[in-house]
């Protein structure tokens, strides 16, 4: 793996203001701050980080319900995002969206979905008009295990598979759709063999290893680039809460939740970047106290901000 | 009578029909071990094992056509789709097999199948988490399509659905989960296509389904103190419709605000307002309203949110310009 230090360094930042903003979304959510449904990204964040970090402004994503995220890692401006959790003015879409819709189409983001496995066919529609605008780019289409019993999945993977589009399919495995676990839910264990059935090439990471991850996609978003089509990538990984927030998880196995948290991919990048000499642990809390810093000034921008007025429920609808 | 929450009644309603008829069974997502979001399903697994309780993956059509098929075959399925909006991504089974298979076989199948699923706005859910898409359901021959305001309702109707030999669309809302009231004990069927006075009155009549029943009610008592006595109907079947219950109510009151919380446009109220102007016209004194919401997707923040759900203020604003 080859990447200078400000790379990585990069890197562990951006997880870090995931792990910090999805804390602090909980915290606002529990206090009574937030309406809505919140799904928490706590545990995933090397897939998006580790995914996006091959990626330029040009290039774009499809998000989920679980989609800060993936937000974050593309360059989400965290006030923007804030203030759309809060239904403000402000916020990126204007208190539209909320939590799950979450988009800036400035810098790729197509959207986050409430619609399991939406995003899929639309990835497959933004890189045909990518191929069609002769751009040099590639879309990455986010989707959970459980997604991947979704019609859409299997449609949209043989669909780009057969116009030979530049799409990268990444599957956050995190073994649970809602409750029901993947053996419940599928009888495959790597998703990534789904790749065989539509002549896509299929891998299988450790997703809690933001360089393993950053590895694999480097591949994906190469091949794509170069004509050669679409890929899948089954990134392994465990939600730390609830699938939303109230969640009691009555089907979690302490046992299981205890080892993956033991897994966490932050403390685990943080050792590695010091045992390879990248950081100090103080250079280390010295980004997690800034980034710590700009989530709460997040927040004071939130809650300063305008709500939208009544009659802003008539904006939009259509294009004028 | 035994008190219960609207959730609870959907729970023991199920319970009692799956014991009482073994060819009754539950499948959809997180139907069992979690025993679905809100607990609609909680603890059926345990008592009737995952042959009658099945979890199933995320696959809508695969649910809904299951059903299809397991009708044919003379099972009696119940499919939980959570939330109506996603209804869109499992239509075909619904539209062009559940509900027509019987006529175009010329009446050799009945699809005595139930697809539970909740609409509604008001908990910050957004545009995909919401709708309230029950007039979608009305368009389609073959099948009906019931909502229920109460606990007693849930009781009656859910068995109704559950025992007719045809698809039937039940309709919850996710913002009477906790609403709590009497329930009859022991069997008890409301035949489908009866409608039901949820308050007797003689100046108008305010006809309403599922949560903005509750809406016209309170709305009903506020006019009641300015001398506006309403009547408010409780359709709870949308189709078949008690088409004799409003032309009664409307002999008596000649006048008639159709309360929902879609989107006005292509609404459910418009089939009925057409269906009064045909078949009622000489019971009218006034125009007939409709009260909706306006044709824009349901947004997220508290504030729009709150703009966008029909109010009680409205409903009475309605009212009174027919006086
Ligand atoms: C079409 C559709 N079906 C069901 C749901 C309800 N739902 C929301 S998230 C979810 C589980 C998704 O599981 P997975 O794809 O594994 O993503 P994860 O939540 O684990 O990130 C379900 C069933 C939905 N939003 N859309
Ligand atoms: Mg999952």
């Amino acid at each position: 793996m080859n990447l200078d230090r400000e790379k990585m360094l990069n890197l562990y930042e951006n997880m870090v203001k995931i792990r910090e903003f999805e804390e602090k979304a909980r915290e606002l959510m529990l206090g009574g701050k937030l309406a809505g449904f919140l799904h928490l990204y706590c545990g995933e964040e090397a897939i998006a980080v580790g995914v996006c970090a091959n990626l330029n402004d040009k290039d774009c994503i499809t998000s989920t319900h679980r989609g800060h995220g993936h937000i974050i890692a593309k360059g989400g401006n965290i006030d923007k995002m804030m203030a759309e959790l809060h239904g403000k003015a402000t916020g990126y879409c204007k208190g539209k969206s909320g939590s799950m819709h979450i988009a800036d189409l400035n810098i790729g983001i197509v959207g986050a979905n409430g619609i399991v496995g939406a995003g899929l066919p639309i990835a497959v529609g933004v890189a045909f008009a990518m191929r069609y605008k002769k751009m040099d780019n590639v879309v990455v289409a986010f989707f959970g295990d459980g997604a991947s019993n979704r019609g859409t999945f299997h449609e949209a993977l043989n669909m780009a598979s057969v116009l030979n589009l530049p799409v990268v399919f990444v599957c956050e495995n995190n073994h649970f759709g809602m409750s029901t676990p993947q053996s419940v839910h599928q009888k495959i264990k790597d998703i990534s063999v789904r790749g065989t059935a539509y002549d896509i090439p299929g891998k299988t990471v450790d997703g809690n290893d933001v360089l393993a991850v950053y590895e694999a996609a480097a591949q994906a978003v190469s091949r794509a680039k170069n004509g050669q089509g679409p890929s899948l990538i089954e990134c392994k990984t465990w939600r730390h809460y609830g699938h939303f927030i109230g969640d009691p998880e009555p089907y979690k196995d302490p046992e299981e939740q205890k080892k993956w948290l033991a897994r966490d991919p932050i403390p685990r990048f943080a050792k590695q970047l010091i045992e390879l000499n990248y950081a100090t642990q103080a250079e280390l809390d010295a980004i997690k106290d800034s980034v710590k810093e700009k989530i709460e000034a997040a927040v004071k921008y939130a809650q300063s901000s305008p709500d939208p007025l009544p009659e802003d429920v008539f904006s939009d609808v259509y294009a004028e | 009578m035994a008190k219960m929450s609207y959730i609870e009644a959907i729970k023991e309603t199920q319970r009692a029909e799956m014991q009482r008829d073994p060819n009754v069974f539950i499948a959809g997502e997180d139907v069992g071990v979690m025993g679905s979001a809100f607990g609609q399903t909680a603890g059926l697994l345990k008592e009737f094992g995952p042959q009658r309780v099945v979890d199933t993956p995320i696959s809508e059509s695969a649910i809904i056509g299951l059903g299809v098929g397991a009708a044919a075959m003379g099972l009696r399925p119940i499919l939980v789709i959570d939330f109506i909006d996603f209804m869109a991504v499992c239509m075909d089974e619904v539209l062009n097999q559940a509900s027509k298979l019987r006529y175009m076989l010329g009446g050799q199948v009945k699809i005595p199948l139930v697809i539970r699923t909740q609409i509604g706005a008001g908990i910050g859910a957004a545009a995909q988490h919401s709708q309230s898409l029950e007039a979608f359901f009305t368009h389609m021959p073959g099948m009906k399509t019931v909502a229920a305001a109460t606990p007693a309702d849930i009781k009656g109707l859910l068995t109704a659905a559950i025992r007719d030999d045809n698809p039937v669309m039940f309709i919850e809302h996710k913002t009477l989960a906790r609403l709590e009231g009497d329930v009859p004990e022991g069997d008890y069927v409301i035949p489908i296509g009866k409608a039901d006075i949820k308050r007797k009155g003689s100046d108008v009549t305010i006809l309403s389904w599922s949560a903005m029943v509750h809406k016209c009610l309170a709305a009903a008592e506020s006019l009641a103190q300015e001398g506006i006595n309403a009547e408010v109907i409780d359709i709870r079947s949308l189709v078949p419709l008690d088409k004799e219950c409003i032309l009664n109510s409307l002999g008596k009151t000649g006048r008639l605000v159709i309360v929902h919380e879609a989107v006005e446009t292509s609404g459910y109220g418009a089939e009925i307002a057409a269906m009064v102007a045909d078949q009622g016209f000489d019971l009218l004194d006034a125009p007939i309203k409709r009260v909706a919401a306006p044709f824009t997707p349901v947004p997220f923040s508290p504030v729009l949110e709150k703009e966008w759900v029909v109010s009680e203020e409205k409903i009475i604003d309605a009212v009174k310009s027919l006086f």
